[in-house]
Order: C-alpha cells, then structure tokens, then sequence
C-alpha cells in the first residue's frame, strides 16, 4: 500500500558529516558491490567498456566549491548524496502498484521490484535524484538502508550497518535511530547543527548533513614561515681541493 | 525533463479522444453509420494515447498492479478513470450507432467522466512539487482546455470552437508566463539544495559520464529556441485554426482546423516538458536563473 505509515516506530537514517567527508567515492563503490550482489536485480551497467557507460547507483558523491560570503578562501565539500528516508515521503504516494512503500517498523522506503512497473513516476517526485531505474531490468533501485545487512544475524555485529557506513574511511557517515533523541546520530546532529536538504519541498528528510566548518581566515601578517637564512659552509682540505679542480674542468 | 514521445503522443492523443468523447455524450453524437465513424475516431485517439503511453514503461507486463493505488496515487485514479469513461462510453456508442437510440443520462455521465480523466491525467504532472513550472492549478486548466478545443472542432461546434480557440491562445501565454518564474519563487536554489552558505559552483561531477538522472531529468532547451517555439505553437493552437473557421464553416475547413489545433498541441506538448525543470538539475549545479 502506499499511503504513508500514520506511526513510525524507528527513524532509521544517516548522518553525513561533511566536514569530514575526503570525496575519496569509497561508500559509492561499497554500496554498488553490496547491492549489486544482494537485496533485488543487481545494479546494472550498459556499454560498460564501451565509449559510453552508465550504470545505476544507489549514492553518489557531488564536489562543490563554496565562495564564503564576504570573502576569504574558496573551500571544497564532498557531498554524498542517496536516499534520505524522507518522513513525507513523496516517492511512496504518487505509484500507482504498491511497489513503493515505507516502513512502519524503521522508517525505510523500499521498492518491491516485483510489483514495479517501471514508469518512472517515484523518481520524477523525488527531489533529490534518490531513485535511478536500472536500464536491464526496468525496475526503480534505490538505497536501501541495506535492510539485508542491518538485521542480519550472520555478520559480525560490527557490520551490521549499512555498507557505505562500513567502509568509510573517515568516519563521515554514522547510522542510527533519528527518532530517539538519545541516540548517538541525534546527539551529533544536536551538537553539530545538522539540518536537512531542500527543507522547501517539505519532505522531511530523515537523513541529515553536518555542515562544514568554515576555513580559518588569515589574521594579517606574512602568510609563510620566515624563510631561514641558508648556511654557508666553505669546504676544507681534500674537498676543497676536489671542489676547485671540479669547478676547473 | 526528457519529452519522451510516447509520454507526448499520450497526453496530446487521449485528451483530443476524451474531448472529443465528452462532446459526443453531450449532444453531438448522430446514429448509424456517421456514428461509428465518430467514435472510431473518438475511441482510436483516446485508446491509441492510452496503448503509447505503456511504452515507457519498465515492465508494462505487471500493468494491472496500476489499478491497485488509487487512494494515493493520480496515474493508478488515471487508470480507472479511463477505463470507466471507455466502458460507459462504449455502450452509449453501440446504443447510438446500433440501436439509433441515444440514452442522454449515460452520455452525460460519460462527458462529464471524460473531462474528469482528462483532469486526472493533467494532476499526474501538476502534483510534482519538484517541477515548479508544472505544480500550478494551470497545468489542469490547460489540459481540459486544450482536450475540450479538440472535441468542440471533431465536433463541429462552430461558435463554441471558435470561442475557445481565441481563449485557449492567451491562456497558453499566461501558462508560459506564470511558469517562467515560477523555479525561482519557490525559493529553490544550490544553497537549499546544498544547504551550504555562499557561493557554490560544481566542481566535480559525481560520474563521469551521463546517468539515469541527467537523462530524464536534465533536458535543457536552448532558450531562443523555446522563443521560436512558442510563436509556431501560438499559431497553430488557437491563431491559424480560429482563422480557417472563420472563413467557413464547411466540413473542410473544421479538418484542417483540427490538423492545425492538434499539430500545434503537439508543440504545445513538447514544450511543456521540454522546458519543465526538475529541482535535482540544481545539484548538478544548474542555477534557477534560466526559466
């Protein structure tokens, strides 16, 4: 069914810091492997190999650079960007199947692929460019929260998170309950100031971005150490002797 | 966004059919022969939009499961609406063409289903709140508009099709106009996308190469080109067509009329995705700036 659930029990979600975030796309390599191998049709490329390859992602990484306002140095954010479980989310309402729908147990919006038509409509309401249809199997692919990693009880309960989470190397990405204000994500998004993407549109992101710091601005003076005075040491005897008939020849 | 053909030939055919239909349970149906004629016309445009527009899909072998969301979805509400306004005009067209009896109640009930499907289709694109240029009130106003223009001209209404081809020119400008804007009204930009303060510029693209999402929704007209575009549509959707009938009102010149009406919704139509843009264009880094 894809009315929204009236109650969600858990806000499940991530939390991108992107003061932390290197742009390295290891999360985006990670998810592709695990969701190409596990929950649905496998992620798909076409022409591969070829002059023209597009494939279907499930998280991307954008890289913009910021002009502060009022000057100062220009600064580079690395900006993942995959489903953002959206509490309203607009995706789920507008198909026309059922295949789309959102938890009521953990907040997360999947897509049964056996009930998609593939008509595309999820993703012309997602604001965020959060769906992409894969091209070989004609079904809508999204994050899923990688719902087959976190419940399951065959991984070591260290990888019991999403793969994008698991893999990155600079601890840019948490996972958690963003329902419970006392969970470790809510607390970081109280502390750090997270907020939501595109808040216009009225969807109610779960996920949330910590923003980041503002680049340190330079308080006058010179902007490199003194330069050292170079030490000048003659040469004596045999190498000095060396040093004259070298220069000679 | 992408003006996919089947989506276009869609919506310009089935809502010229179903304008055509809801003309026909108004009065404009005649009986025997000349009726089937109508309808096969009325039937062909509007079913032919419908058979097009499951070329898009993914997986159009699952198309039932369409007809299950109805209590949220517009496109699921589009599916009954047509099949209920197709069933109910089908016995109308055999009492007409067979029985020579037109049953009146039937073919209100059936004209007013037809301009209701139209309405249904049209709130499929008007409900995008990502597509600002779309999310108007005008979206469904100049589809019914456009699908009562077709159904007054097959129908040889000559006053009232000259009455709403003269409307229906400075109703599409108004759409066009109050849809330029509209992007950046809403306050949509790189800042509320990104969240970020300041200036913002993409500086890497996340791939290299293209994707699902520039694909359908990164399509940009040239701006000068939608210019020349919208004065060809003007001239073919309500000008040239209101001009041939009013130098007669022979069956002749209602055809071309008709041609005409109908090439320049096509334009209409193209334009009408070809200029939508989506909110995810901003975190490529396309700025509102342009309409």
């Amino acid at each position: 069914m894809t009315a929204l659930p009236e109650r969600i029990e858990r806000k499940l979600g991530l939390v991108i810091d992107l003061d932390t975030c290197v742009g390295c796309h290891a999360c985006v390599i990670s998810c592709k492997g695990w969701n190409t191998e596990n929950y649905g049709a496998p992620l798909s490329d076409m022409d591969a190999y070829g002059a023209d390859p597009v494939g279907t992602f499930l998280n991307r990484v954008h890289s913009y650079e910021i002009q502060p306002e009022g000057g100062g140095c220009a600064q580079t954010v690395h900006f993942p960007k995959s489903c953002l479980h959206c509490e309203d989310a607009p995706c789920v309402t507008v198909c026309p199947t059922g295949a789309s729908y959102k938890r009521a147990e953990d907040g997360i919006v999947l897509v049964n692929e056996d009930a998609c038509i593939g008509c595309g409509l999820c993703a012309w309401a997602c604001p965020y460019g959060a769906r992409e249809m894969d091209q070989a199997e004609g079904v809508m692919k999204k994050c899923t929260l990688c719902v087959d990693r976190i419940y399951n009880e065959n991984l070591e309960e260290v990888d019991r998170v999403p793969a994008c989470v698991r893999t990155c190397p600079a601890g840019a990405r948490h996972f958690g309950d963003l329902g419970d204000p006392d969970s470790a994500v809510s607390q970081l998004v109280a502390e750090r100031g997270g907020f939501d993407l595109m808040p216009e549109q009225g969807t109610k992101p779960v996920n949330k971005y910590l923003p980041p710091r503002p680049k340190d601005r330079l308080t006058g003076g010179v902007a490199t150490a003194p330069v050292l005075p170079t030490e000048r040491r003659d040469a004596t005897g045999f190498l000095a002797w060396l040093d004259r008939t070298l220069e000679k020849i | 966004m992408h003006p996919a053909p089947s989506v276009i030939l869609f919506t310009v055919l089935s809502g010229a059919g179903f304008g055509y239909l809801a003309f026909l349970g108004l009065g404009a149906a005649s009986t025997g022969w000349p009726a089937f004629w109508q309808f096969a016309l009325a039937f062909a445009m509007a079913v032919g939009g419908l058979v097009s527009s499951v070329f898009h899909l993914g997986n159009p072998q699952r198309g039932l499961l369409a007809f299950t969301q109805w209590r949220t979805s517009w496109l699921s509400r589009e599916g009954w609406a047509s099949v209920a306004t197709l069933l109910i005009m089908a016995v109308f067209a055999i009492s007409a063409i067979f029985f020579g009896s037109i049953p009146p109640i039937l073919g209100v009930i059936g004209a007013a289903l037809s301009v209701a499907t139209v309405f249904v289709t049209s709130m499929i694109y008007a409900q995008m709140k990502t597509v600002p240029r779309w999310n108007s009130p005008l979206t469904p106003t100049y589809f019914i508009a456009c699908a009562l223009t077709a159904g007054a001209i097959l129908s040889a209404t000559w006053s009232l099709a000259l009455i709403l081809l003269i409307a229906l020119g400075p109703l599409q400008v108004f759409c066009w106009m109050s849809g330029d804007g509209r992007f950046a009204q809403r306050g949509h930009d790189m800042n509320s996308a990104t969240g970020l303060h300041g200036q913002i510029r993409m500086f890497e693209s996340p791939h290299s190469g293209t994707n699902y999402l520039l694909q359908e929704f990164g399509f940009q007209v040239a701006r000068r080109h939608a210019a020349k575009l919208r004065v060809i549509c003007i001239c073919l959707i309500s000008v040239l067509p209101a001009i041939t009938l009013l130098i007669g009102a022979h069956p002749i010149a209602f055809g071309l009329a008709f041609a005409l009406h109908l090439l320049g919704v096509f334009v209409s139509r193209w334009l009408f995705f070809a200029e939508a843009r989506h909110v995810v264009q901003l975190y490529y880094g396309r700025e509102a700036a342009a309409a």
